[in-house]
């Protein structure tokens, strides 16, 4: 640490290319910053405790194909299931189709199964005594400036009323918050009852789109899938039971392979940051090899003359590298609504800023390498001498 | 004060060069590039600049670590916008091919995409014998009523998870109505047989699609006795009999969409009239163009704004980049360049050598990533999730405007990198950069 002073001025011996160089890092981390969250929402990131805790059973055939709501008593009856809950796609639009709003049919037991719902018990007694009572998400209610009491009209794209109509009138009976872990997009919901839309709707057939289950025991999710996959083998109505987390994965690859774009971009772009601060260091330690060999004869040992320049190059990735992160952590949230939330960008979490760090001190220590060497190697005699 | 308005006063030429380069015509820039050309032979001090240009590019092999940097870092920039620009142009094309002006398809008032729709025996009919619907040599009107409905299947490229398959069951006009829906192998289904045609690009997408093969749909097995070629976004599709689809999907007589081979293009008007007018059904017209144009809205539009925004900070990390190089190569050729000036050389030639040589590598670099992209992106087969929630296999579509604008850009930042160098190069006090030793 006593000699932070001296490498900060050798950082910023040369003004200009110091800055320049922070700028191109910056840009760097800045995509990064921007890109890693989206792939870790789109590879890794369902990995969460909640999301093995819980099955969703869906039709075998396709997620559009709905179940028969009897089924629901039959998988209660398996031992290992603590609640069983049904939801059905409502696909609500608010005025106009691009107000597209995530909403879903549940019944009573839904919200006890999924513990990223945090209700109070008046928000759960309000809903059950409103027939056309609608639980929202905080983020939802600051989009549209909802507040509880208020009747909204929202129009199903899929379903109409018994009378034609495909506008339904709700309620909003409680804004819920979310756990402090909770994926992104669960604060963006709307619940509605099953009951009122199934009765309610013209093609109401007793359907249920997918059932969710809560375990008493996570370990057990794969005997307990296999269990409720039997109650409907070779049925008209067979199942696939997979848990929260692999049923969520599943449709984030629908959407193509976006972990694979999002690193091939950032291969590029590292490769290309490499290079180039790559560039920087040699140029700056050339330039400093009188002042090197200075600091040997006044007793610097190799050891710590390879251990300045290391630091320096570090420091300089770590620099660029926070701000543009940061950049991209007060950037992200600004860029999803400018898009109308057609981008839709997962906050930048600890994992990213860890995975971001690590990168910088690597490729600090890959482009220091060199010159670092060059500087250790250094005779004292020649390189006074300009040779 | 000075230095900081004649900054300022450099910065704002740059910001309105910019607006008018992205918006000049490939003629236009061709006809510059001849000017400058004609210049650098013909014109007095544009052979000087021609000369100080040889001299700065013979120093080039020297310093190759940084102009790699230039070069390699512009690579990067216009290989991933072009790479993503490709991505979605494939997907628009792949949805818009599909359209025609000929065909238009009806839908229930106010649902957006075929899985949202839902019409009925009647609501068929009646679009069906609607005027301004062609008619075959039968009489009877070419139209085709269809169900779309989703399956299961999983991809090749990743077995274990499920996609979602557009299973799309047809009239027998189907193939009237779609002409360029044709069979490569194999043969048609037959109606009320639970038999399947499947679009060649599923078919390489998804597993257990060939021919002959069994297929299991709502818990019945189907059978694969066909394929069929299309070039659009049908051939991410599995056809069958509306019929025997509907029966096995418990759909009854309904349907998602009719559509309906127009008896001309300028039928369509009279088509829609009769058809909004009708108090008996409630219903959306459009020609397939307009249809399948929406379609591809969406998703192109957030595929573009993406990849210029990546392209973007990507340009600036390598402008600066450039900036960095171009600095160091005025310094360490800065004597050069005051000896020169002090032989009686102006700074005209001086500015443009630099700007000249930086645009060069840019140029160089430009190129390397448009060809890379090219020779690994053009055709390359991907999917995603398209309107009917099913899978759309498309291909990467790296056309000739994409390459150009990607030599745009490089050529733009290699501007931006050199200007600012350059201009430091002009204005080197000649006497304090010769005593410099």
């Amino acid at each position: 640490m006593k000699y932070f002073h001296l490498i900060w001025s050798a950082l910023f011996r040369r003004k200009a290319r110091t800055i320049f160089t922070l700028i191109s890092i910056v840009a760097a981390f800045l995509l990064f910053g921007l890109l890693n969250s989206v792939r870790v929402a789109f590879t890794s990131g369902s990995n969460s405790l909640a999301g093995n805790e819980r099955l969703v059973v869906a039709s075998r055939f396709s997620i559009m194909t709905g179940l028969p709501e009897s089924l629901k008593s039959r998988i209660a009856a398996i031992p290992g299931v603590q609640r069983v809950g049904h939801e059905n796609w409502f696909g609500g639009v608010y005025q106009e189709p691009k107000n597209f709003v995530f909403s879903f049919a549940v019944d009573e037991d839904y919200l006890g199964t999924n513990p990223d719902i945090l209700l109070t018990p008046q928000q759960r007694e309000a809903f059950a005594q409103t027939q056309d009572g609608a639980l929202i998400g905080e983020a939802l209610a600051a989009r549209y400036h909802w507040k509880v009491g208020q009747k909204i009209p929202l129009q199903s794209q899929i379903f109409p009323r018994k009378n034609g109509d495909k506008t339904w009138p709700f309620t909003i009976v409680g804004i819920y918050q979310t756990a402090k872990d909770a994926p992104n997009g669960i604060d963006q919901m709307f619940f509605l009852h099953w009951k009122y839309f199934d009765e309610a709707n013209l093609y109401s057939q007793h359907e249920v789109g997918w059932y969710v289950v809560k375990l008493a025991d996570a370990k057990k999710a794969d005997k307990v899938a296999h269990a409720i996959d039997a109650l409907s083998a070779n049925s008209d109505h067979e199942t696939k039971t997979q848990t929260a987390n692999a049923f969520n994965a599943s449709f984030a690859k629908q959407v193509g392979n976006i972990g694979l774009i999002v690193e091939a971009i950032m291969a590029a772009v590292f490769f290309t940051l490499i290079l180039l601060t790559g560039n920087t260091m040699a140029q700056a330690v050339r330039e400093r090899i009188p002042e090197l060999a200075v600091l040997k004869t006044i007793g610097f040992s190799n050891r710590s003359v390879l251990a300045l320049v290391l630091a320096e190059s570090i420091l300089l990735l770590l620099l660029g590298g926070v701000i543009g992160v940061a950049i991209a952590s007060a950037l992200a949230p600004g860029l999803a609504k400018g898009s109308g939330g057609m981008i839709q960008l997962p906050p930048i979490g600890a994992s990213s800023w860890i995975e971001g760090i690590v990168l910088m001190v690597v490729i600090g220590i890959l482009v220091g390498a060199l010159p670092a060497l060059r500087g250790m190697r250094l005779k004292i005699v020649d390189a006074l001498a300009g040779r | 004060m000075k230095k900081f308005l004649s900054g300022l006063g450099l910065f704002s030429i740059l910001v309105a060069w910019l607006i008018v380069w992205t918006l000049l015509p490939w003629f236009v820039i061709l006809g510059l590039a001849i000017l400058l050309a004609l210049w650098l032979v013909i014109g007095r001090s544009g052979r000087r600049a021609l000369s100080v240009t040889r001299v700065g590019l013979s120093t080039l092999a020297e310093r190759l670590g940084s102009t790699a940097v230039i070069v390699i870092g512009i690579a990067g920039v216009v290989g991933v916008l072009v790479a993503l620009l490709a991505m979605g142009e494939g997907l628009s094309a792949t949805l818009q091919q599909t359209g025609s002006d000929d065909t238009a398809i009806v839908l229930r008032g106010g649902s957006g995409a075929e899985s949202n729709s839902v019409l009925t025996r009647d609501d068929i009919d009646v679009i069906e014998q609607a005027p301004g619907i062609a008619r075959d040599t039968q009489g009877k009107p070419v139209a085709s009523a269809e169900l779309v409905v989703v399956a299961n299947v999983p991809r090749k490229s990743d077995p274990a998870t499920d996609a979602n398959v557009e299973i799309r069951g047809v009239g027998d006009e189907a193939w009237q109505v779609w002409p360029k829906v044709t069979i490569v192998a194999g043969r048609k289904f037959k109606p009320g047989l639970r038999e399947l045609d499947v679009g060649q690009a599923a078919q390489r997408q998804f597993v257990g699609l060939d021919l002959g093969k069994q297929l299991k749909l709502a818990g019945q097995e189907w059978t694969i006795v066909g394929v069929f070629a299309s070039g659009d976004s049908h051939e991410s599709e599995l056809w069958g009999d509306s019929k025997s689809v509907a029966s096995a999907y418990r759909r009854g007589s309904s349907a998602e969409s009719v559509t309906g081979r127009l008896a001309s293009p300028q039928a369509f008007d009279r088509f829609k009239a009769s058809l909004t007018s009708d108090p008996r059904i409630k219903v959306d017209v459009s020609t397939t163009r307009d249809y399948f144009n929406k379609q591809s809205e969406g998703l192109s539009k957030v595929i573009r704004v993406v990849g210029i925004t990546i392209g973007v900070i990507m340009a600036i990390g390598a402008i600066f980049g450039a900036l960095n190089t171009m600095y160091a190569a005025v310094a360490t050729r800065a004597r050069e360049i005051a000896t020169l000036r002090a032989i009686g050389f102006r700074g005209l030639p001086v500015v443009v050598s630099v700007l000249l040589e930086t645009m060069l590598l840019a140029l160089l670099g430009g190129v390397i990533g448009a060809a890379i992209v090219w020779l690994v992106f053009n055709g390359y087969t991907a999917s995603t999730l398209g309107g009917n929630f099913s899978q759309v296999v498309f291909q990467f579509r790296v056309t000739p405007a994409l390459l150009w604008n990607g030599i745009k850009w490089a050529l733009a930042i290699g501007f931006i990198g050199g200007l600012f160098p350059a201009m430091r190069a002009a204005r080197l006090p000649v006497t304090a950069a010769l005593r410099e030793l």
